[in-house]
This record gives C-alpha cells, structure tokens and sequence, in this order.
C-alpha cells in the first residue's frame, strides 16, 4: 500500500539558509506521525511541504501516490485540514462561516453541514452557542477546537496540526491533548503533527521524527528514541525533558 | 457608460448654442448678453461663466465645446495669435477665418491700456490726451506692477512719449486706485472700460499716438456653429455698445453687485434688443442646480476611482515589482497642482463636467490604489496561509475572505478619495464644470463673501456628509468581527 504521503528527497532554501536538505518520510495511512525538533530544525517546513504551502526547490512530494504541484495543490487540499497555531481563524465570518465556508462554497445541502457541525462539535465538546460568536470573542483553547472542527468539516484523509497548542496554557494545553487524542483513535485519520515538546509528541504520536537541522535524526516510537537514541543529539534532546521530582519528597 | 455619457450631456446642456465667458465681470456681462440675445431670437443658448482664461476658451471654441464668446482683437493678436497679426479687424478677420471662427459682432467699444487721472485734476490742468502730460513733470504715476514690467507697457510708452516724470511707482492695481482717490498719486493705468472710472469719477486720457494696441470688444463665433440665425442674432449687436455703457455696466455688477444676468437683462431692454424682463434664478434653484452638478461630479469620478482603483490596488498586491509602478505612477498623480490637471485636460476633453470628472478621477485613485494595497499586504501570514490551505481557487478566496479582510482598509481609502473629491470639485467651476466652485469663483471676482461663502459652506458641509455617510457604510459593510478590533487583521 502506498503511503498517504511520500516527501522524496526534498530541499529548501530560505534566502541562502537551507530549511530542510534533501529529505525522505513516508507517512503510514491512520497513524498519528509527529515531527519533533528545537526551533528551526525545518519541522514546520516539512509540514507546509505536505499541503503545497512551501515548494520544495529539489525533490517531490507525493499525495496518494500523485505529485502535488502549484495545479493539482488546491484540488488536493479539499482531502486535507490544517491547523495552525494561532488558529488562523478569519475574524471577519462567525464561527459557523468559518468552519462551514467551504463546505457551502462546495454547495453541501444545509442539514448535511448542520449534521456534521453537530457531530464535530460534540466531538470537540463545544457548545451550539459558540456558532454565532465571532473568533474574536472565544478564548484561545475554543478557537483551537473552532479550528480542529474547521479542518475535520470536508472528513479530510490527511489532518495537518501545526504546533496547535503551543500558544496555550498548561491546564487548557492538556485538556486539548486529551481531546486530540480520543479524536485522533475515533476518527482513524492519518494525522501530523508538529511540536517542539517531546512530551506531547510521546502522548500523541505513534511515530515520532527527530528533526535537526533539516535532516531527520531518528524516526521511531517514544520507546525508540528515549531507550534507543541513535546519536548524542537525541539523547540531550531526551534528557532536556525535565520530570517534575513528584515522590521525593515525604 | 451610456448613462455616464447621458449624465454629461445633461451637464453640457446638447443641443444648445454654447456662449462662454472668461473670470472677469465685463466678459461675464458681455456673455449674458450674447446669450439673452440669442434666446431673444428664439435660438435656444446656454451661458458657460467664468471659464478659467482665453486658451481655455479658445481651445474649446476650437473644438467646439463653446460656439460664442467675447473677445477683444488685442489679445487675439497678442495671445492668440502671438503678434504675426496686428490687432486692426481688417488683419484678425483672416486669421480667425483660417481657424474656422469668424467676427459675429464688434459690439462697439474698446478695452485697452490707457492712462487715467481724476476728473476735477485733469480739468485744472487742461489735461485730455496722454501728449498733455508731457508740460507736467511733476505729476506722480502709480502703475500696476504688471503694466511696469510689461514689454509693451510703461517702458514702450515712455519711450514713444518721452515722459519726463521721475515719480514713478509699482503697486497693486487696486492700491493705486486708493491713491488716486486719496490725491497721494496722479495718473494710473487702467483699462478703458473699469468700473472705477465711473466709481471714482476718472477722466481717460487718449492714446494720441496711437501706442497701445487696439482691444476692441467683438463677440467670437465659431464658423460651424453660425447658422443664418445665430449671425442675425449676434449681427442685432453690433456697434450697440459703447464704451461709458460698458462702464456703467461694469460698475453695476462689481459695485453694486447687481447680478450680471440682471445687468444684461436692463441692458438688452433699454437698447430695445430683448423684452422679456430679467428672469433670475432665486437663491434655492442657483443651491440645487450647484449641489447636482456637485454631485454629479464627484459621484462619477468616485465610481471610476472605485472601479479603476481597486482592481488596480488588487494587482499591485498580487505582483510587487509592478505594485511598486502603480503605486508610484498613481502617487506622481497625485503630486501634480490640480490646477495644472484640470488646465491640461482641456485639449483632450474640452471643457465642462468631463475634464473635471478626469481630473477628479485621477486625484481619487491613489487613495483607493493604496488603501486595497495596504489592505490585502496587510493580512497576516498565518491567515494568508489558513487561506490557502483550504483548496478554494484564488478568485473565491480574494471575493470571500482577502477583499472582505481587508475591507475596513479600502473602505477607508474610498471615504479619502470621496472627500478629496468633494473639495477639489469646487476646482471645476474654472473649467466650466459647475459646482459649489462657480459661487466661490464669482465671489473672489466681487470681493463678495456673502457669495464666496454661498460656495465654501455648502460644499464643507456636503464634505461632511460625506464623511459622516461613509461611517454609517462601514458600520454596515465592514464585518462584525473586524469592527472589535478596527482595521488589524489579526
């Protein structure tokens, strides 16, 4: 079976710097992949390289075994959602316009999108009420799963999240990665993920890539990389994770 | 574009003989008089006042925007012509033939230079022609700076008289009026036919060696326009004034602000030439004939502002390099004094409502060019990205979520351009456009304030409006969720 996503061998530049050199990852079709990496390792590159945002200037990506290029790129991303830090959540449509735009633009019958917004929103556990609400009058962890609901609305083959929860605060933060993941396991879509909190990539992620410096280190489960690291660099990475000294004291 | 095109022929009133007239009170008289003496013929004529000066009218007699208007044959030799005729009907009457205009009437006096001094001086004197001031050395001469530094003024006729005063000064042409008044100064140039000379009982003295140019006053008409009844009309003029009646009319208008089109009227009744009494507009339908044509003005250029500038706005955000062009072409448009641009429109448009709505249309570009450009720059990364990802094809996304982002922006840049466009039309009255602008220009010509602010508060006001009915458009037209936190695009 080919995979959902085949990055063969890419590169990028950005003005001289190289953001990512001469990759290959295959994502596995219903798993959750995560890339983790220090800022600037090329991981959110990566990501963008999937759904047609950044071009490679060499190699190929590959969706469903077809090249996404600047023409096909569109058509593709209606089989895609992406969701961004901030949300990216248009402040001028209400919450209902935002997650439901491109469904009416597809010109989805009425009770088929009040349907799914039903059922993505009992999913996410977000009220009705917050449908007329502009973003600009929702706290951060609802435009998050405003945003996760926009993103599931066309049922997506491929659920792009980028570093989704890094503008929160850690109550809410593990909320959400609770819901992330009881909606990755119901869903059974092929998810990636970026973060820079190996924790988080542990939690949700079946497999986990190690990037620095544009090239991935290690590919593997949480298991892999913390009891098997394949060099110096995943090791410190591992050990940054600090534990809170829960037991030691009486 | 057909209704545009029907929107300004209205303005230009089709189908009429077009009279226009120049920014001084005797060839707006003059004009009135032309006109009410064609529709006293049954020749249906419409007066164009005020226009900004005699290229403008000869231009547009040329092109045929204007059919009559009065001119003197010293500044047809002078200007029009640049000296290669001399300023005798018999040399101009060939010239003008070559331009397609002809002679319609030599109304019967002069308006040149000449030499002027109090009535009750020169009688103690003995003083009638400028050959007498020659026994009086000591006389004290005030001239308008503008007859001093003339080639053909101060300096020529000193040379052809041999005037031996030593007292000579520049001022201000009203300045030496007042000395003349207050007995500080003796003899000033004017024109032959100023109000003042009635005003301040002033004798003129006669050019008796003929050294300035001949300015008889004769009414031009354009060959393609002088139908047997539009001649006959015109011919009903000729030699019917002189230049004491011209004066008194003058004085009428500018001294005692008695309107012109009155002025003309009484005159045209005491000659015999026209019965019907002065019918003159009352203050309200003068209000709502300026505020039409005012809004015709700027609704029209608004709309092609709109329409040329934000697709323009659109482009310049799409392609940088060329963004940057049309970003600096429409800013140089700007720059340019609107003076000049309404000047410079008449060869290629006439004049009237279209060189103005031109003029007009390109001041209220840049607003709207740069405020769509800033708009659509200015959405941020992550939505630009949020965009993209979603698979629409780039027209949707531009009408359903970049215009709609950057509205606030753009509806900004409208507002700009309309206000803008508000205040520059009071511009237009200079090229025969109407407006707020044509009370305005006819009280700086009276020194009338009353008149002046007839103009300027109207059109402050409508500004305004303007104003005030765009923040109720945005409070409509601008999204909710953009209201909270203003024009940002978060």
């Amino acid at each position: 079976m080919t995979p959902l996503v085949l990055l063969d061998g890419v590169s990028r530049a950005f003005g001289g710097a190289m953001a990512v050199y001469s990759l290959t990852l295959e994502v596995a079709r219903g798993r959750t992949t995560v890339l983790v990496g220090p800022s600037g390792s090329g991981k959110s590159t990566v990501l963008r390289m999937m759904v047609g945002l950044v071009r490679p200037d060499a190699g190929r990506v590959l969706f469903e075994g077809r090249p996404l290029t600047e023409a096909s790129a569109p058509a593709e991303r209606l089989r895609m959602g992406l969701v961004l830090q901030g949300g990216g959540l248009f402040p001028h449509l209400t919450v209902e316009g935002n997650v439901a735009l491109v469904a009416r633009h597809l010109g989805w019958p009425e009770p088929r999108i009040q349907a799914r917004l039903d059922a993505l929103l009992g999913r996410v556990q977000l009220p009705r009420a917050v449908l007329p609400r502009t973003p600009a009058e929702l706290s951060g962890g609802q435009r998050q799963r405003v945003s996760l609901v926009r993103a599931l609305m066309l049922e997506p083959a491929l659920l792009l999240l980028d570093e989704p929860l890094g503008a929160l605060d850690p109550i809410i933060r593990s909320e959400l990665q609770d819901d992330l993941k009881a909606t990755f396991h119901a869903l059974e879509t092929t998810v990636v993920l970026v973060t820079h909190d190996l924790a988080e990539a542990a939690y949700l992620g079946d497999t986990l890539v190690l990037l620095r410096d544009g090239r991935i280190v290690q590919e593997g489960t949480a298991a892999d990389l913390v009891h098997r690291p394949a060099d110096p660099f995943v090791e410190r990475f591992v050990r940054a994770q600090r534990a809170l000294p829960l037991g030691a004291q009486e | 574009m057909r209704a545009c095109l029907a929107v300004l022929g209205l303005v230009l009133g089709a189908g009429e003989v077009r009279v226009g007239s120049k920014g001084f009170t005797e060839s707006v008289v003059l004009g009135e008089i032309a006109t009410r003496a064609l529709a006293a013929s049954g020749v249906p004529a419409a007066h164009v006042r005020e226009l900004g000066g005699t290229r403008i009218l000869w231009e547009a007699l040329q092109r045929g925007d204007l059919d009559v208007y009065p001119e003197y044959t010293g500044t047809l030799a002078e200007e029009i012509f640049s000296g290669r005729v001399r300023s005798t009907l018999d040399a101009i009457r060939p010239a003008l033939a070559a331009s397609g205009v002809e002679v319609g009437a030599v109304l019967g006096f002069s308006n040149g230079y000449a030499l002027g001094m109090r009535q009750p001086v020169a009688e103690r004197l003995g003083i009638r022609r400028f050959s007498d001031l020659l026994r009086h050395p000591e006389l004290r001469f005030a001239f308008s700076n503008e007859f001093l530094d003339r080639g053909d003024g101060w300096r020529a006729l000193q040379r052809a008289y041999g005037f031996p005063q030593k007292d000579v000064r520049g001022m201000d042409h009203d300045l030496a009026y007042r000395g003349l008044e207050a007995g500080a100064v003796d003899v000033t140039d004017l024109y032959t036919t100023d109000a003042e000379i009635r005003a301040l009982g002033l004798r003129v003295l006669e050019d008796d060696r003929r050294h300035f140019p001949d300015y008889q006053a004769v009414l031009l008409v354009r060959t393609g326009a002088a139908t047997p009844q539009v001649r006959a009309a015109l011919a009903r003029l000729e030699g019917r004034i002189s230049a004491p009646e011209m004066v008194a009319m003058n004085a009428r208008a500018k001294l005692d602000h008695v309107p012109e089109a009155r002025v003309a009227a009484e005159y045209l009744q005491g000659a015999g030439l026209a019965s019907a009494p002065a019918q003159l507009p009352g203050v309200v339908d003068r209000f709502l004939k300026n505020l039409r044509d005012h809004l015709v003005l700027v609704a029209v250029s608004l709309a092609g502002a709109v329409l040329i500038g934000l697709p323009l706005g659109i482009l310049a955000a799409r392609r940088a390099r060329l963004g940057q062009a049309v970003l600096g072409a429409v800013g140089i448009l700007q720059t340019l004094p609107s003076l000049a641009l309404l000047v410079l429109m008449i060869p290629l448009l006439g004049i009237g409502a279209r060189p103005a709505i031109a003029a007009l249309f390109l001041y209220g570009l840049l607003p709207v060019v740069r405020n769509t450009h800033a708009g659509l720059t200015g959405i941020s990364a992550e939505l630009r990205e949020a965009a993209e990802a979603l698979g629409l094809s780039r027209w949707t996304r531009l009408v359903r979520i970049d215009l709609p982002l950057a509205s606030p922006s753009i509806l900004a840049g409208i507002q700009t351009s309309a206000v803008i466009c508000v205040g520059t039309a009071t511009l237009g009255a200079l090229v025969g456009a109407g407006g707020f602008g044509q009370p305005i220009l006819t009280g700086i010509r009276l020194a009338d304030v009353g008149l002046l602010l007839q103009g300027a508060v109207p059109a402050a006001l409508l500004a305004l409006a303007v104003q005030g009915a765009f923040e109720l458009l945005g409070w409509w037209l601008i999204p909710r969720g953009l209201r909270f936190s203003g024009s940002e695009a978060r």
